[in-house]
């Protein structure tokens, strides 16, 4: 294949770009823990109410400045509707969905997921700074979609 | 002398000829409902603006969600897909000396079956049956009928697939030994594509329908949703590689340059129908139920696409500067200001490719795992289709229509349109400035797409982003202005501009052009590995997610 040299030099540069960007993700995904949410565990979706933990959303403390948010989406809402932390915690987002796709983001943190029926979804964040964060679906879920929100009160 | 002769016994039979009236009517009967799915299209566009800002309710007969999902099929499938295989039809047609009789029906028949697609997929969405987005996510469920329409679409698409591979097949089979000509290896590259992207879809959907008529009580959800990305970014690139191929063939000779090289132009066409399928799969990177080492392993199969895509950048400018220099540009930059600024055929298409500047940087935030995660779903994303296919395709269709249609409808393309042209690009351009613009910033502060007005009950946080809503509806409204005009001009060039000739312009390629290898004629060869790469990308993934327990319907609007 014969290339013209500046264009030998401009493909070198832009691989190597796009080869460096692969490498810092994969920094940051596998030596960092922050590979993006990716719950593999499976349930029936039509029996979520009675299988654990799911009998019983709510939030649970776990450790010294550590809790578990055991949640279910559903339209147009979240169970728990609120949740209130003191500052400086670690939780731990355990989700499912009852009905259809949504999204969950908590707007100003780096939280953001897919949650679908049929798979556990799973994401952490610690909370530094006090504030009342809102939390929103982010995946169109039906006519009430943008009304299904929440807020995180972090104390 | 002998060679000489023929050339002007060639010329002289595509003087008399000119462009084949069936063919031409058959790209222009297409042109016409892409135009009219832009001008549909565009008014739905607007009015999800205005309420996106907060200034206008959507009625309850046709709320912001049927807005929405009509506006995204209309556009994204109707209006781009019709644009391309019109335009390929008659490139075939003018490049390969005409459409085989057979092929032309095949087109009329795939005509057909997209408009019956069209029809049942508007209706439902009109009755508000279909309130499922361009995207149809089970298990949300439209009426079966939606689902339907959608697979006449894509038969159609097939159809038209098919008979550009007869003729094409046809022609070589009568130039043994020659290479096709670059815009006919174009049209059969998207045409490839668009078969086998859309391969899952057609899975997609057909499990769809015996569960949407109830005849099947649950939907494999993920799987579903995998399906349908393997062919939704699959269809960006088929926009994509319709818009270069104006850029690689047409664009040089309406600046009065020449072709950059054969050979590497058709790499980039093959590396680009290879390497596509596996690229959708960034859409599904804060999915569950697929392993953090196979979205790992996809941000480097989709990152590949950039590879073709800076060869193309590479391509262009060079194009520019030497045909600049040709004319006499001197010194770092001066073959810039030589290039024909004033002609709309030229402006439109080099802002589309300035817009992919920005544009492919953003689809390389969006496939690096972390950058996606802070922007999925956000208008962010909205933002970066609108630069990429409302900029850099739109445009370029838009360049394109400037000389084929008059081509088609032997008329001539006057001073007077070419003004108003570049009002419509500058108006269209600036519009998707403000609009792409906010919505970029205003997703990256969390705003979340495909949601109508809201404020979260008075929350802080979300009154903080109307102020940038206000500049997207700013932005719809010049671009409803720029549609009128871009259908008055289509119109009007179809239909009522002076009779007379206009060139399909087909550049020669430069003295020192690196040649085509043979193995680029290799269809066959092509096609295995675009399999391989596929399977590589999707194989396992899939099998995963098969024995996930299925979900019921649900109809939530
Ligand atoms: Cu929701």
């Amino acid at each position: 294949m014969k290339l013209h040299r500046a264009e030998e030099i401009w493909l070198v540069v832009g691989v190597g770009i796009i080869i460096l960007a692969m490498v810092f993700t994969g920094y940051q995904a596998f030596a960092h823990g922050m590979a993006p949410p990716s719950g593999m565990e499976t349930l029936d979706p039509q029996k979520v109410d009675e299988t654990a933990p799911f009998d019983n959303p709510g939030i649970f403390e776990i450790g010294e400045n550590a809790y578990e948010v055991v949640m279910t989406l559903e339209a147009f809402r979240f169970n728990p509707n609120e949740i209130e932390i003191p500052a400086g915690s670690e939780v731990h987002f355990t989700m499912t969905s009852k009905d259809v796709v949504h999204g969950i983001q908590v707007i100003g943190t780096n939280i953001n997921a897919m949650v679908t029926p049929g798979h556990v979804q799973r994401i952490s964040q610690t909370f530094d700074t006090p504030g009342e964060y809102l939390v929103i679906c982010n995946e169109y879920c039906g006519v009430g979609h943008q009304m299904m929100a929440m807020t995180i009160i972090v104390k | 002398m002998e060679l000489a002769e023929k050339s002007v016994f060639h010329h002289k039979v595509t003087e008399v000829l000119g462009v084949n009236a069936k063919d031409a009517k058959l790209s222009i009967t297409f042109l016409v409902v892409s135009f009219t799915a832009l001008l549909i299209g565009g008014i739905l566009g607007l009015l999800q603006g205005l309420n996106r800002a907060g200034l206008f309710e959507l009625p309850a007969w046709f709320d912001y969600y049927q807005t929405l999902t009509a506006h995204g099929i209309l556009l994204l499938l109707v209006f781009t897909t019709t644009f391309a295989v019109g335009y390929f039809y008659a490139a075939l047609s003018h490049t390969l000396g005409g459409l085989l009789p057979k092929v032309r029906k095949m087109g009329w028949i795939a005509f057909g079956s997209m408009v019956v697609g069209v029809v049942f997929v508007a209706t439902t969405i009109i009755a508000g049956e279909a309130s499922v987005m361009f995207t149809f996510y089970p298990p949300m469920q439209a009426s079966p009928w939606f689902y339907i329409g959608l697979v006449f679409l894509v038969v159609g698409i097939w159809i038209a697939a098919f008979g550009a591979f007869i003729n094409v097949a046809h022609w070589r089979k009568n130039h043994k030994g020659q290479h096709i000509p670059l815009l006919a290896f174009f049209a059969t590259g998207v045409f490839v594509m668009l078969v086998f992207g859309s391969i899952g879809v057609a899975v997609e959907v057909l499990t769809l329908i015996p569960w949407a008529f109830g005849w099947k009580e649950t939907i494999n959800v993920m799987l579903s949703r995998t399906l349908f990305w393997s062919f939704g970014h699959t269809l960006v690139n088929i926009w994509y590689l319709t818009a270069i191929s104006a850029w690689y063939v047409a664009v040089p000779k309406i600046i009065g340059g020449k072709g950059f090289s054969d050979g590497l132009t058709r790499l980039v066409v093959i590396l680009l129908v290879i390497l596509n399928i596996p690229g959708g799969f960034h859409h599904q990177i804060v999915d569950p139920g697929i392993t953090e080492s196979w979205k790992f392993i996809h941000v480097f199969m989709s990152l590949s696409i950039g590879f073709p895509s800076l060869m193309t950048a590479f391509a262009m400018f060079a194009v520019f500067e030497r045909t600049g220099r040709r004319k006499g540009g001197k010194g770092l930059l001066g073959w810039f200001k030589k290039l024909p600024w004033g002609d709309v055929r030229f402006l439109a298409p080099f802002i589309a490719m300035a817009a992919f500047i920005p544009g492919g940087a953003g689809g390389i935030a969006q496939t690096n795992n972390q950058l996606n995660q802070v922007v999925h779903n956000s208008l962010w994303v909205v933002g970066h289709f609108h630069l990429t296919v409302g900029v850099t395709v739109a445009l370029t269709f838009f360049g394109i229509a400037y000389w084929l249609i008059p081509y088609l409808s032997k008329r001539e393309f006057t001073p007077q349109i070419n003004r108003l042209g570049i009002i419509q690009t500058i108006l269209w351009t600036v519009g998707m400035l403000f609009m792409s613009g906010s919505m970029h910033a205003v997703g990256l502060l969390g705003s979340p797409r495909r949601t109508s007005y809201t404020t979260y009950g008075g929350h802080q946080t979300a009154l903080g982003w109307d102020p940038y809503l206000i500049f997207l509806a700013i932005g719809g409204t010049l671009l409803i202005v720029a549609v009128l005009l871009m259908v008055y001009i289509a119109v009007y060039l179809m239909f009522f501009a002076p009779k007379g000739k206009t060139e399909f312009p087909i550049a020669e390629q430069e003295a020192d052009a690196f040649p085509a290898p043979k193995w680029t004629e290799r269809w066959g060869l092509i096609i295995v590995l675009l399999i391989a790469i596929v399977a590589m990308g999707y194989v396992v993934p899939i099998f995963e997610l098969l024995g996930v327990p299925g979900s019921p319907p649900f109809r939530t609007w």
